[in-house]
């Protein structure tokens, strides 16, 4: 039985070594823990899994596991407080998805459809732990419609029972895609911290000091070095203004966690594509340009090329001259862009778009194509693998 | 025979998934890894088990500079260079220039100790990697004096991280893990009642449902943690502020009195006020 288990945990993405399974056997053959599920589900949990970031899909292998043996404790299914749920939907819907479910028939109807379809599940299941649709196309369920996982229906104290505890997926917004904030993006930075010894010689190189004393018959021979420190140096461009404007939370946040991270760090924006100028004070955009051509030249080869954008926009401004929105362009934005990358060979674009809208838009697919799909969506995971590509 | 389950104490609150993990650890003698938001009592579980379970703890609080070899031990080669400068008879034993690290110290205790090793991920990339071996045999070689130290009891070993970085999955093998999540609200009930056992029941009311507030509102750079919470209480303590001051109402006009316990940045500060300014408009 737990052999299965051990497989299944591997095909679900959590790569469980066999010194830790034979861990877990270990622990269960001392009897550490009695003999109930939740006991078991804490300890598996903490032999098994090493990254809360996993924790959610561990919940869900091992409801998946133990659905037959969750139904021996019974069931606790299914009175769903209506004005309760209703205030966590309004809570997390928008005013759009708001009116979308009004053009379905409104909420009665919705809770009429959702309750019916809740006594249906009831049959199958006998009252399993399964909600409905997990997953997120039906209009209905728990984890479809709050990013945060909020269970449908059990009530508060029961909540406790741990026997339920990971169908409750509490640790659902761990998950290494959604969430973002300045910490966990200075984390992801971290990742192209590069140290090295540069500039004056002011710390005690102790090591050497004694050797070169030993050398000298003991006569001492004081040796210094240079401090450590990050040596990596960034050059950001944020695409900013038009579609951007619905990113910028995030935008805000990566760019106070690089300033935080990067002790060389040069940032400028663009619109849409980058052309012969960009700038660094967005109110005054117009009157203070900076030649891109400048920028090729002022910073050397080592310096790491990040681009910010949603690379949103017409194929025309990418590759015709003329084509931007906003001036008249000598060239085409393609060609800046090589320019760029020609000069600045470690490069990669940070893109906010969710990765699935990607293949739908053309400009996305051409500005890819130019980075030599160097393109990742700004998330964590995303970011993280675009350090992997800078480093 | 001295007590070996851990079940928390009377100042500190364990889940008892944190109990089931740390009793795990104990048993296999084994290291157990805490990870958590800043503030949900990460290093105060190693000093909680070491109380509960009646055994020496051992601290080693790592930074970014922490080799691992200063865990184990030190040659203190400046000292023996100064004194083989002055003469000093000492300087024909190395041994006497053998500095011992709290893992040597943890190896050598008569009853099994608590060895803390706190915020593990500030150190080099490389430091976990360096522990393996230590950490799985509990054993190493002191290279200056060729002897082998050998653990008396495997020390109950709990490894505090931050998650600035990751940690290697070889080491992650070794350890067990935990994530301590942040409480809810009957846990943090809990919590503040071990903490302030004769705290005014509405008082705690109204100041929870304020924090819990706070930490709903969205973009704080900072969200206020467990420690901070208790901090703010002691605060209200001491003003003897009345839990009326505290009741919802008046947090839309106005920040919780003391707020500065709570929020740490000025931004959040003026979030907060933006936030304050546009309810009253509505209210209006």
């Amino acid at each position: 039985m737990l052999i299965k288990f051990f497989f299944m945990l591997r095909d679900g993405g959590i790569k469980v070594s066999l010194t830790e399974f034979l861990t877990l056997l270990e622990v269960l053959k001392r009897r550490i823990a009695g003999y109930s599920v939740d006991e078991f589900y804490y300890l598996s949990r903490a032999c098994l899994v090493k990254d809360e970031a996993l924790y959610d899909r561990f919940d869900q292998v091992f409801a998946a596991h133990f659905k037959g043996i969750q139904a021996i404790f019974g069931d606790d299914v299914a009175e769903i407080p209506e004005d309760w749920l209703r205030k966590q939907l309004e809570l997390s819907l928008s005013e759009e998805e708001k009116a979308q479910i009004e053009a379905l028939g409104g909420w009665e109807k919705l809770m009429e459809t959702l309750r019916k379809r809740l006594e249906e599940q009831e049959k199958r299941h006998q009252g399993g732990s399964k909600w409905i649709g997990t997953g997120g196309t039906s209009p209905f369920g728990a984890y479809g419609y709050n990013p945060e996982g909020m269970r449908i229906g059990q009530e508060g104290s029961r909540n406790r029972r741990a026997v339920k505890v990971w169908d409750r997926r509490e640790f659902r917004n761990l998950d290494d895609s959604v969430e973002l904030g300045t910490r966990n993006l200075k984390v992801a930075l971290r990742r192209l911290r590069r140290f090295a010894r540069e500039g004056a010689a002011d710390e005690l190189d102790l090591h050497d000091t004694i050797e070169s004393t030993a050398r000298n018959a003991g006569l001492l021979d004081i040796r210094m070095v240079p401090e450590r420190h990050n040596a990596v140096k960034v050059l950001l461009f944020l695409d900013i203004g038009g579609s951007m404007d619905d990113h910028v939370r995030v935008c805000e946040e990566l760019f106070s966690a690089a300033r935080g991270e990067f002790k060389h760090l040069e940032y400028f924006y663009f619109h849409n594509c980058v052309y012969e100028g960009v700038w660094k004070d967005n109110r005054r955009r117009h009157s203070e340009r900076l030649p891109t051509m400048d920028l090729l030249h002022k910073y050397a080869a080592d310096y790491k090329l990040i681009f910010v954008g949603d690379a949103t926009m017409s194929p025309y401004e990418i590759h015709y001259p003329g084509g931007s929105v906003e001036h008249w362009n000598e060239e085409a934005g393609a060609t800046w862009m090589k320019r760029l990358l020609d000069t600045y060979p470690k490069a990669i674009w940070l893109n906010p778009e969710p990765l699935q809208r990607w293949d739908y838009t053309p400009s996305i697919r051409m500005i890819n194509e130019l980075m030599e799909e160097r393109m990742f969506p700004l998330t964590v995971r995303g970011l993280e693998e675009g350090m992997r590509a800078l480093g | 025979m001295t007590e070996t389950r851990f079940s928390g104490t009377d100042r500190y609150v364990a889940t008892e998934d944190l109990m089931t993990a740390v009793n795990a650890a104990v048993t296999l003698g084994r290291p157990i890894l805490i990870k958590g938001e800043p503030g949900t009592g990460k290093t105060q579980l190693a000093e909680e088990i070491a109380r509960g379970l009646d055994r020496p703890l051992l601290q080693w609080h790592i930074k970014s500079t922490t080799k691992a070899q200063q865990g184990l031990y030190e040659y203190d080669a400046v000292a023996r260079l100064r004194d083989s400068q002055l003469g000093d008879e000492r300087v024909h034993d190395i041994a006497n220039y053998i500095v011992r690290g709290p893992l040597w110290e943890a190896f050598d205790q008569d009853l099994q100790p608590v060895l803390l090793i706190d915020e593990i991920d500030k150190a080099d990339i490389e430091f976990p990697n360096d522990l393996l071996r230590e950490l799985d045999r509990m054993e190493f070689y002191v290279y200056e004096t060729q002897q082998t130290v050998v653990a008396k009891h495997r020390p109950i070993i709990v490894i505090t991280s931050n998650n600035e970085k990751e940690l290697p999955d070889a080491f992650l093998r070794r350890c067990f893990f935990h994530y301590i999540r942040f409480p809810d609200h009957e846990t943090m009930r809990e919590i503040v009642d071990v903490h302030y056992p004769g705290l005014k029941k509405e008082l705690l009311e109204e100041a929870l449902k304020a924090f819990y507030g706070l930490r709903e509102v969205p973009g704080l750079k900072k969200k206020p943690s467990t420690s901070e919470l208790l901090d703010w209480l002691k605060l209200l303590l001491a003003e003897d502020v009345p839990p009326e001051a505290l009741s919802s109402d008046d947090r839309r006009k106005t920040l919780p009195p003391l707020h500065g316990a709570l929020l740490k940045n000025e931004q959040d500060v003026h979030l907060f006020e933006r936030l304050i300014f546009l309810s009253q408009r509505e209210g209006r």
